[in-house]
Formats: C-alpha cells, sequence, structure tokens
C-alpha cells in the first residue's frame, strides 16, 4: 500500500487501512467482540466517570477534538503563493448537502480582507438615475429571502483535464461548497438606483487589494442574483467576504465578488482580467470560449474514494455521493462499481434545490473484488454529465476550466480507493 | 427578457406607504453618491477607453518602473519567477500541449491590461500606481511582448490604436449548441460494454500532497487532559498577537519561523542580530549586498527604522511596501517576529 500511496504520510485513516489489510482476523473494526471482552466497555472511560467542560467553555463552538482531520487543505505547487491562492473542502468527510462554514473553500486574489462592517459602504453607480450609497444597516432594511446554492469554482477539477493527478476528491472536487445564504435580491437594489434603459451589464467589484471584478449581464442580475450577508445563518465569514459577498446562482464561482463595495452598471461588459486571461475556455484549436458562467451537471462518489478507503472488509458498503448543476436540480444520478458496464439508479435523500448539491446513496453488498465506481448525474434539463473522453473530444486538454467529466475511483481487494482513467 | 420587467413594477403596496418621497419602485433607502466619491472607487477601464485617465509612458520609463515594482515577481522581462505569472512570450503557442499565456500570446484587450495593473498591482501595494507609471509599464510590456517599437510612447490619446495579435480568438460561450444536444441523449444502463480497463492512474504522478498526521489517540487525548502551566512569558503576548495579524501583510512575500524558506521576500527566523542580507540564497539588492559586506547586524532600532520607512532606509531595496506608521504597529511586529528567535 505506501509503495501506491507514498504521498501519504500514516494517519489514523491510514492506520485503519491497514488494519483492514492486515487479514480477515482483524475485519469487523475496533468494535468486534473478543474472548476477553472489549476494553472500551470493561473498563471505565474517563469521559463516563468525569466532570466535562461546563457551558460557556466555547461561547463559540469548534468540532470535537476527535475530526481534527477534518479540515480545509491546499495544493501547495498550484499556485506561487498562499496570499493569491485556493484550498480545498474535504467533500469526503461530509454527509448531506450543506457544507459547514468552516470548511468552505476559500479562494483569495490578495488574501482575506478584513472589512469593518461599520465602514462598510457598497457603491452604485454608472447608468443609473441615482447613484447611491447603502450602509450595512440599509441592506438590512430591504426585504430579504434565503436560498441554498453551490459556489463551484470554474477550476474545480481543473488539474485533471490531462488525466487522473490527485488521489482525493477533495482535490479533484474540492472548490465546491453548498451553503444557505439570507441576502437581497439584487433587482431591488438596482430598482432603488433606477437601472437606465441602457444598462444592459454590471459590473461587481470587491474591496479587497485585488478589487475583483466581473462583468454580469443585467439579465441574470434581475432574476436571481443576491447580494448576500449571512450563510448557514450566521455572517459570512471573512474568508467568504464578510460582511457582503454577491451570490450568482448556478454560475461559475469568480463571479460572486466577495466584500462587494461597488457595483457599476454599464451597456457594454469590461472584458477585465478575471473574464479574459482567466476564466475563458481554451480550446484545442486555439479559440478560446469566453463568458463561459453556467456550471455544467457533475457529481462525485465522495466515499468510497481515495481519502475514505474501504476498512471493514466485503459485505455491505454505502456508497455516497454529491451532484449538482447550474441548471437545476438533479432528478436522478446512476451509479457504476463495474466501470460502467452496468448502472444502477442511486437514491437521493435530503432537499431537492434549485442550483443546489445533492446527496445521493447506493447500498451494496461487496464481494470483496475490485471495483471500478462512478457516478453520472443528469439535471432537471435533461443534460447528462459527460464522459472526460466526450468532453476531451469537444474542448481537447487546455480549457483549464469547467471539467465535469465523469469521475472514476479504482477500489483493490483490500477497500484502497485510487483516482483513474478507465477505457 | 421577461424577467426583467420585473423590475419595472411596484414590489408591494406596504412599501409605497413607507416610502412615500421617492419613486413607487423604490423605498427610499441608501443616499446619493456624491460624485467624487464615485470618482474615488470608479477605476474600471473598458476596451472601448471608458474609464481612461489622461496621461502617458514609454517604454523605456516602463522599463524602470517594471524592474523596480514588478520585476521581483515577474522576472526582469516578463518571464515570471517561480510559479508568478509569465507576462510575455508564449505567441504561437496556444494550441501546444503547455500553451503559454501570456498578455501579448492571450489577453484579447490592451484596456484589460491597464485597468488590471492599477487596480491590483504591485502585489501587496495596490492601487498605488500614477497613471504615467500604469502607462509606461503597459508600453513596457507591449514592447516585450513585440507589439510595438522600443521608442513606444503610449497615452490616453493613441490606447485605442493598439491591436492585442490574439484579440480575433475569442467567441461567446456556445455550449447550447455544441455540447448540450450531444450531452442529453438517452443513457445505457446495462451491458453497455465489454469491459472497462485502467488506463491511468494518478498515483504515477504522485503530486496529492502529502496529509499531515493529525490522528488523535484515545491515549493521546488523555494526555493532553494534564494541564501544563506555561512559563511566563517575556513580553506581552498581546502585543505578539497584535504583530501576527499586522504580519499578514508582509506574508506575502515572508515566510516566517522554523522551516521558513525564501519567497518573494527572505525567510525572516531569528533576524534580530543577525547580519543584513545574509538569508542563504535569497537575491538580495545592492543595498542590502553592501550592508552584508560591511557586516551590518539587524538590531531592534536597525529594523524599527527599515519598518517604519523601508526604502527612505535602506534606499534601492526591493521590497516593495510602504512602511508601517504606527509605532505601536512596529512594536508589535517586532515582538512577533522575536517570538520566533530562540
Amino acid at each position: 500500500m505506501s509503495e501506491i500511496y507514498k504521498g501519504m504520510k500514516p494517519s489514523r485513516r491510514n492506520f485503519l487501512r491497514g488494519a483492514a489489510a492486515g487479514g480477515a482476523a482483524l475485519v469487523g473494526g475496533a468494535g468486534m467482540a473478543r474472548a476477553e471482552g472489549d476494553p472500551a466497555i470493561l473498563e471505565k472511560q474517563p469521559w463516563a466517570q468525569f466532570l466535562g467542560a461546563g457551558v460557556d467553555e466555547a461561547p463559540y463552538g469548534m468540532p470535537s477534538k476527535f475530526e481534527a482531520h477534518v479540515r480545509r487543505q491546499n495544493v501547495p505547487w498550484l499556485t506561487a503563493d498562499p496570499v493569491s491562492s485556493i484550498n480545498f473542502t474535504p467533500l469526503h468527510e461530509l454527509d448531506g448537502i450543506i457544507t459547514p462554514n468552516g470548511l468552505c473553500f476559500e479562494r483569495h486574489h490578495a488574501g482575506v480582507a478584513e472589512v469593518d462592517p461599520g465602514e462598510y459602504r457598497l457603491m452604485i453607480n454608472g447608468l443609473v438615475d441615482r447613484p447611491l450609497v447603502f450602509t450595512m444597516e440599509d441592506l438590512m432594511r430591504f426585504p430579504r429571502e434565503n436560498h441554498v446554492y453551490f459556489l463551484e469554482c470554474a477550476a474545480n477539477t481543473g488539474m485533471e483535464w490531462a488525466g487522473a493527478q490527485l488521489n482525493g476528491c477533495q482535490f479533484t472536487h474540492g472548490m465546491i461548497h453548498n451553503v444557505m445564504y439570507t441576502g437581497v435580491p439584487l433587482r431591488l437594489i438596482l430598482q432603488e438606483a433606477g437601472v437606465k434603459t441602457t444598462g444592459k451589464w454590471l459590473l461587481p467589484e470587491g474591496a479587497d487589494a485585488s478589487a475583483m471584478t466581473r462583468s454580469i449581464p443585467m439579465e441574470k442580475a434581475m432574476d436571481d442574483c443576491l447580494v448576500a450577508f449571512k450563510m448557514n445563518g450566521e455572517a459570512l465569514r471573512p474568508e467568504q467576504g464578510y460582511p457582503v459577498r454577491l451570490v450568482v446562482p448556478g454560475w461559475e464561482g469568480n463571479m460572486w465578488v466577495k466584500w462587494l463595495r461597488r457595483i457599476e452598471v454599464g451597456d457594454e461588459p469590461w472584458h477585465h482580467r478575471e473574464e479574459t486571461s482567466k476564466y475563458t475556455d481554451l480550446l484545442a484549436n486555439g479559440q478560446a470560449r469566453r463568458f463561459t458562467w453556467e456550471m455544467d451537471a457533475k457529481s462525485v462518489i465522495t466515499s468510497p474514494s481515495p481519502q475514505k478507503p474501504i476498512t471493514h472488509g466485503p459485505g455491505p458498503v454505502v456508497m455516497t455521493g454529491v451532484a449538482w448543476s447550474g441548471r437545476g436540480t438533479i432528478p436522478r444520478v446512476d451509479v457504476t462499481i463495474d466501470g460502467g458496464i452496468n448502472w444502477h439508479a442511486a437514491r437521493i435523500s435530503g432537499p431537492s434545490l434549485n442550483k443546489s448539491m445533492h446527496r445521493f446513496y447506493y447500498e451494496f453488498n461487496w464481494d470483496g473484488k475490485p471495483m471500478l465506481l462512478q457516478s453520472r448525474a443528469h439535471d432537471s434539463t435533461g443534460y447528462v454529465q459527460p464522459t472526460k473522453e466526450q468532453l476531451r473530444s469537444v474542448r481537447g486538454e487546455n480549457s483549464i476550466y469547467h471539467n465535469n467529466g465523469i469521475q472514476t475511483w479504482a477500489v483493490d481487494e483490500q477497500g484502497v480507493a485510487e483516482n483513474v482513467e478507465i477505457s | 427578457m421577461s424577467k426583467s420587467l420585473k423590475f419595472l413594477a411596484p414590489i408591494g403596496a406596504a412599501v409605497l406607504l413607507a416610502a412615500p418621497a421617492f419613486a413607487q419602485d423604490t423605498l427610499g433607502l441608501g443616499r446619493a453618491a456624491l460624485p467624487e466619491e464615485v470618482a474615488a472607487w470608479d477605476i474600471d477601464i473598458r476596451p472601448d477607453g471608458l474609464g481612461l485617465p489622461v496621461g502617458s509612458g514609454d517604454v523605456f520609463t516602463g522599463e524602470e518602473v517594471f524592474v523596480e515594482k514588478c520585476a521581483v515577481c515577474h522576472g526582469d522581462f516578463g518571464e515570471g519567477t517561480g510559479r508568478w505569472p509569465v507576462l510575455a512570450g508564449g505567441a504561437g503557442t496556444l494550441t501546444n500541449r503547455d500553451p503559454v499565456k501570456t498578455i501579448g500570446s492571450y489577453w484579447p484587450y490592451l484596456s484589460t491590461v491597464y485597468d488590471y495593473i492599477y487596480r491590483a498591482m504591485p502585489f501587496g501595494e495596490a492601487q498605488s500606481l500614477e497613471p504615467d507609471e500604469v502607462y509606461s509599464i503597459t508600453a513596457y510590456l507591449l514592447y516585450m511582448n513585440d507589439v510595438v517599437p522600443d521608442d513606444f510612447e503610449l497615452s490616453n490619446e493613441n490606447f485605442l490604436e493598439v491591436e492585442m495579435p490574439n484579440a480575433g480568438n475569442f467567441f461567446m460561450d456556445d455550449r447550447a449548441e455544441t455540447e448540450l444536444p450531444v450531452f442529453s441523449a438517452a443513457v445505457c444502463m446495462e451491458n453497455c460494454k465489454d469491459s472497462a480497463e485502467i488506463t491511468m492512474h494518478a498515483s504515477v504522478l504522485d503530486v496529492t500532497p502529502e496529509t499531515e498526521d493529525v490522528a488523535v489517540t484515545q491515549d493521546a487525548v488523555v494526555e493532553e487532559a494534564a494541564v501544563v502551566e506555561p512559563a511566563a512569558p517575556a513580553v506581552d503576548p498581546a502585543l505578539i498577537a497584535a504583530g501576527e495579524g499586522l504580519f499578514r501583510q508582509c506574508s506575502a512575500c515572508h515566510q516566517i519561523g522554523e522551516g521558513a524558506v525564501n519567497r518573494t521576500g527572505p525567510a525572516l527566523h531569528g533576524m534580530i542580530g543577525s547580519t543584513m542580507g545574509a538569508v542563504e540564497g535569497f537575491r538580495y539588492s545592492s543595498v542590502f549586498q553592501n550592508a552584508a559586506a560591511a557586516g551590518d547586524v539587524w538590531t531592534a532600532e536597525s529594523l524599527e527604522a527599515f519598518l517604519a520607512d523601508p526604502r527612505g532606509t535602506m534606499s534601492g531595496t526591493k521590497m516593495s511596501f510602504r512602511g508601517v506608521r504606527n509605532a505601536e504597529d512596529i512594536a508589535a511586529l517586532i515582538a512577533y517576529m522575536e517570538s520566533f528567535d530562540d
């Protein structure tokens, strides 16, 4: 095993994996019956005898110390520097559809801006009847809405265009999170300023030292964009744009400008750096698509996966994963354990919301033989997640962005999973 | 377009009552943005020249400014250091296996260059350049990409005359026509192929980041429960904590502490008492090379002075940082930096 996974140091999970691989006698895990009885039962546990922490020990609660391995991680070789960089959501450790705020992946272009909400201002200018400035208090006086949306970076899975590279769904698919936003519909704010009939495009701008900008068509702004200040009920995290970010449902994450400080209305797009040099999809013929805003339907199996091997041996297995589409809901996910020879309908559990992550499960009895796991999402428009080969046949291997091809995990007899590509 | 009609409709009767002084479709929230406020924030430039300030700059001046303010990351000729962006070259590589996408080989609009340089550069000191400096850097970038000759001067007057080599190679998202029909076909569920063979393993490349050992065993947790009295700190921990916060602006370029390595700036481990300009493997400016040759040593005082005014104290330093104004902040930064010295 270690020769295959030399990139990973021993951890609790690897230990468990080693135990599982060690022989049939150990299969069954720590809770199995033993001749002498289970010390977890026979010996008094400290938590069963001594008093624990009182209330207020942690005024803002944190996860159990036993969950310390559940965390965002970056891929250092990807970027020049951690200030303008990205890390990844640990999808393999999560369940349900909501991403906990502290685990939502981060992508900054000039680090995390620390914006004082008392000095926060949102300016609307350009082709409007009344250029306006709003404070936080002003924003809180608009009617607000709650929506669960996924935010996926257009570069999610971008390192996999030329083939299988990274061992773990955290790294291959972790530039995504899914939270409930509370915010003001952008159209209400624009309405206050009065958009002139010539106003067809918006330029939202961030308050951080990268002053992030993207051009957004007016139709989208009037449809479902939000000026959000809460995620999962609490204030936005600083790394997610505190105190205010733009929410652009179903569209690539780069457009969801964080630390939003200004929205300009114009008659033409701006063609700024993040929509020319970046976030354009270079095709094999040297031409590039631009304004590829919508995120195509996509899914990934989060367990079993390279960071979540099967440690319990043959028998019942819960396969699970997530699926999403920038064009609607996910009514159906197919899964295969034999590399696509036969497919099975997965079970979707939890809310099926527009432009939100969906959670799927497939329970089966594993015979202990090697498997090739894949999932295939269908969205509410009838679009079916393509294979990586199908995608490459249209786009080549240089487009970086919008790689939504079907992911394959190979699982060996020990339950160890690896990122592979198959015929 | 029917959705945009919503914008014209009043949003509700209650709203009308709440804001009688305003138009029927507004709440009367916010205040008028003053022209000088709009001017302070509205810095964006468009391909049609909208937003360009009056100014000019030539290639030679641009080279000087670039070498001083940009080359530390992008290299003297825009070749990029480390993984910082390459800005020049790459012409004709867009169909290669590894395309080199630079301003010259890829960017469709010159306005994007001007806008981005002023908006976000130099990294860590955004919006500090004067219009003439941005024009000159932009002119130098065009020159390095063989778009203009070396005697070229760029200004708001001739800006729109410059054509970017790759301008014609972008087209609007066409997935709706080229992909959606193909990827919406009926799928096979049974006996879809004869076999499935592995054609590529991620482990062959072995580029997955290492998973640090964060295992928590029961024994370790029990041990942790035994309270250890911390030794009395010599320096106010609040000062160190404040310095840690302030250091974030330094961390764009500097690593600190055990295992720190040179990045854009030198590693800062054990700085006080060490010889200036002597961190191994770092390419210093001549002013620091001279200090090293003279055997100058970092003291709390010299560090204070340097942090307050880097370029005034060490004229010619590559550190593109304007300095820390507040003496308390400097003390906090030094306390934080010293907390790594053992």
